[in-house]
């Protein structure tokens, strides 16, 4: 029972943002990334950053603060992005810091309160809570909903 | 046997082979008489036979087999080439091409053949294929008869056979047939085996030999063997043997690489068998000269794309690092660092040619399939059509090849439909019965140029216009000022068509837009030329590469951008003065025309401390007849840059055509013109 268990943990990578301690499924990391210079893409939405250049792959980055209505803040030596991955696309998250893996069970996680009262509501898929921490879950599907991206159409200029 | 491996050899050798009979096949109509070319699409189609029986495709190979059976009664002169019989034989070939893509796409391969199979039966009989309805039924039940015992080589056992040979040993196909009654199938066998491994060593079995260890055959079975000893020994031996009804053996000679059917000899000859022994005692001479006619071919291996691609974003992972090291270089003054880094330089410079290279295809794989086409539409539009293939072996691209096949398909289709008269027209225009469709291709500067040229019946420019007015694509006005380029640009137009029907073909005005779309999309230009009762061109300027571009870099502010210096046609730094301004739009007299100035820092909503100069830097970009001046902050310079997507995230960002990695490891965007200018 206890080996059944344990080979079905779900191994999580733990972000912090603001104040809060998130997590995203280690299968949907590729990898992580110190903050190097990014290149604006000028006319698309505000929490897209714009792209990097990761080892000769262009990489769109996305700011996490941005996509949860949280304030933007600087980034500094601890900022980090988190490459993920859905599907066939690759993409940068920007988090405060990411330095922790955690193994949870998977009846652990619950689903996220009715009530939550905050803005990325949207984006949790359930909250997991370790001794005294509080892990939330993220759906990166939402996150990275293409279609919140669409729609930027502009007119010509000129003609 | 793991087969896995050899799947995608498979598939990439059978569209060969599959191309290979077309083409021959379309050799053969215009030369019906000429055997060559028979034995030719013969060995395409024995080839694929034997590869696809031993994938274990089965619909596959026994379509072909029917269809070698149909080609050997041509060879043999039993029947005369027509256009009915090449109709099914072609058929047959598409019902082919339709299972290998099926297998390539990771499908069973299995596809319902007994149609085309039937139909080449009964061509094989002797009976026209239009006869065949009629005798659909009784065709039917003899259609399946039981599989021949037979054997296929492949190309291990063949050596094997060759070497046994030069060293004296005879090769033998056995096919042994038990009594109807025999109890104990598998015994018989494992006596028959071990009568023959005394005498020789067997090298093939079919079916296999694990399979005959399970009794999983009727009551015949075949053996290859290669030994010393004659024929009639071996027979006697295995005539020991009890309860073995019948022994045939076969000489398998060098050559005779053809699938034979067990001969059999006693009383149960059928008919075809005559046939049978011909062909293997004709095969050898055939296949000798076979050598001699096959063209020299260049010594290749088959790469993934994939697996180029990633050497080709390493090799720009390189070109970055060698960017920094000469900056270092520079900076450290040392002389043998720069001479290292000058060396690594130039070495890198050809290493990006050949990598560059490696990726170039000829436009050969694009147009093969094109002489087919015309054939088959020429004979629905009851057109007689000679198409004329120039330069197939001008290279692009690979990523250009991939795109370029459909545009060519609706153009050339279009230069069937709308642009070749019928032959009565034709006759009665003065001109010849058989219209000429001319396609080609050849390098030019940076651009590949593909031509479509046609000797019908040219483009009406006054219907055009009258069209276009209809569909309220243009205004009168307008359209009393085009000129006859202009109006045959509108044929561009999307919810055009100028056929008076509408036909299977082409003619839903749905084709001729998108063709030009997706070679615009692709850094290309189409453009007409056409007189009345002559014909028309359509041309198609192509670049060489979609992954390597050459732009001029321009900074706003602190970003840098890349505009394609293909669109780019000047620059040039006028002075504030100078800048007009009409309909609120601000303008500038550029060598006498009025070029309205865009400001790439508000299109781009670059952040800027709004401070303002004396000299304003433009580039002057275009899009067809159409101009625009982008104003920048400064040149940089230009440049060659790789050419990258912004993923599958940014999928459509307004003016920005792409991003590239500049020597600094930064990205920077690529400016799309076209979507500026409309």
């Amino acid at each position: 029972m206890m080996s059944e268990t344990a080979a079905a943990d779900l191994k999580l990578i733990v972000f912090q943002l603001k104040d809060k301690e998130y997590a995203i499924p280690v299968n949907q990391v590729r990898s992580i990334e110190k903050v190097e210079h990014i290149t604006r893409v000028p006319r698309t939405v505000g929490f897209v950053k714009g792209v990097i250049n990761l080892r000769g792959v262009v990489t769109p980055i996305i700011s996490l603060r941005s996509r949860f209505n949280l304030e933007e803040a600087e980034y500094n030596e601890h900022s980090r992005v988190i490459i993920a991955v859905m599907k066939d696309m690759e993409v940068g998250l920007i988090v405060d810091s990411a330095n922790d893996v955690i193994d949870v069970a998977p009846e652990s996680i619950e689903p996220p309160p009715e009530v939550i009262g905050s803005e990325e509501a949207d984006f949790i898929k359930g909250v997991t809570k370790i001794e005294k921490r509080l892990f939330i879950l993220i759906d990166l599907e939402k996150v990275l909903n293409p279609e919140e991206l669409a729609a930027q159409d502009g007119k010509g200029f000129a003609g | 046997m793991e087969m896995n491996q050899y799947l995608e050899v498979f598939i990439e050798e059978s569209k060969e082979h599959l191309q290979s009979c077309n083409e021959q096949l379309l050799e053969l109509e215009k030369n019906p008489d000429d055997i060559k070319i028979v034995n030719e699409i013969f060995r395409s189609a024995h080839t694929l036979k034997g590869m696809s029986a031993t994938m274990g495709y089965e619909d596959l190979a026994n379509l072909t087999h029917q269809m070698e059976n149909v080609l050997d009664a041509i060879r043999n002169q039993k029947i005369k080439v027509n256009a009915e019989i090449l109709d099914v034989v072609f058929l047959a070939v598409d019902d082919l091409e339709a299972m290998v893509q099926s297998i390539a796409e990771g499908g069973d391969g299995k596809r319902d053949v007994s149609a085309a199979v039937e139909k080449l039966m009964l061509i094989e009989k002797g009976e026209s294929p239009a006869q065949s309805q009629a005798r659909a039924e009784t065709a039917a039940a003899i259609a399946e008869p039981p599989g021949p015992v037979k054997s296929t080589y492949d190309d291990f056992e063949w050596t094997v056979i060759q070497q046994s040979k030069e060293q004296g040993f005879e090769t033998y196909e056995i096919s042994i047939a038990l009594r109807a009654d025999c109890l104990l199938k598998a015994a018989r066998v494992y006596m028959v085996f071990e009568v023959l491994e005394k005498s020789g060593e067997v090298i093939k079995a079919t079916p296999s030999v694990e399979q005959l260890e399970e009794e999983q055959f009727d009551q015949e079975f075949s053996v290859t063997i290669v030994t010393k000893e004659t024929p009639e020994v071996i027979r006697q031996k295995l005539l020991k043997v009890s309860e073995v009804d019948r022994i045939d053996v076969l000489e398998v000679s060098m050559g005779d690489d053809i699938s034979r059917e067990a001969v059999k000899d006693e009383g149960t000859l059928q008919p075809d068998v005559e046939e049978k022994a011909e062909r293997a005692s004709e095969m050898p001479k055939e296949e000798k000269k076979a050598p001699a006619a096959k063209q020299v071919s260049n010594k290749t291996i088959r790469v993934n794309i994939e697996r180029l691609d990633i050497l080709m974003n390493l090799f720009e992972e390189l070109v970055i690092d060698r960017g920094r090291l000469e900056q270092i270089s520079k900076e450290l003054n040392n002389q043998e660092l720069h001479e290292t880094v000058e060396h690594m330089s130039r070495i890198s410079g050809d290493l990006q040619n050949i990598i560059l290279n490696m990726r170039m295809v000829p436009i050969e794989t694009v147009f093969n399939r094109f002489p087919r086409m015309v054939r088959q539409l020429a004979r629905d539009l009851n057109k007689m059509i000679n198409l004329d293939i120039v330069g197939a072996d001008t290279e692009l691209d690979r990523t250009v090849i991939d795109e370029i096949g459909d545009p060519l398909v609706h153009l050339i289709r279009n230069a069937l439909d709308h642009g070749i008269e019928t032959p009565e027209v034709r006759k009665a225009n003065g001109k010849s019965e058989e219209g000429n469709v001319i396609l080609k291709a050849y390098h030019s500067g940076n651009h590949v140029f593909i031509e479509i040229e046609d000797d019908g019946a040219g483009i009406n420019k006054d219907k055009v216009i009258k069209k276009a007015l209809k569909n309220g694509i243009i205004t009168e006005q307008t359209a009393s000022a085009l000129t006859d380029k202009q109006a045959y640009e509108l044929i561009f137009a999307s919810g055009f068509s100028t056929a008076d029907k509408i036909s299977d073909v082409s003619g839903r005005g749905v084709g001729l837009d998108v063709v030009k779309n997706t070679i615009e999309s692709l850094g290309g230009s189409v453009s007409i030329d056409s007189k009345v009762g002559q014909g028309s061109i359509f041309s198609i300027q192509l670049p060489l590469t979609l992954s390597i571009i050459s732009v001029m870099l321009v900074e706003i502010e602190k970003e840098k951008y890349a505009i394609p210096l293909s669109s780019i046609i000047e620059t040039a730094i006028i002075r504030k003065e100078d800048v007009l301004s009409a309909h609120n739009q601000k303008v500038i007299d550029f060598r006498g025309k009025v070029v309205p100035l865009l400001s790439l820092k508000e299109i781009f909503e670059v952040p800027s401390d709004n401070h303002e100069d004396e000299y304003i830097s433009v580039v002057i970009v275009r899009k067809g007849e159409k101009m625009a001046g982008l104003v920048v902050d400064s040149f940089i310079g230009q440049q060659e840059v790789v050419l990258k997507s912004l993923g599958n995230y940014l999928t459509s960002v307004f003016a920005i055509s792409g991003a590239t990695i500049l020597g600094d490891g930064q990205v920077a965007l690529i400016v799309d013109c076209n979507a500026l200018i409309r």
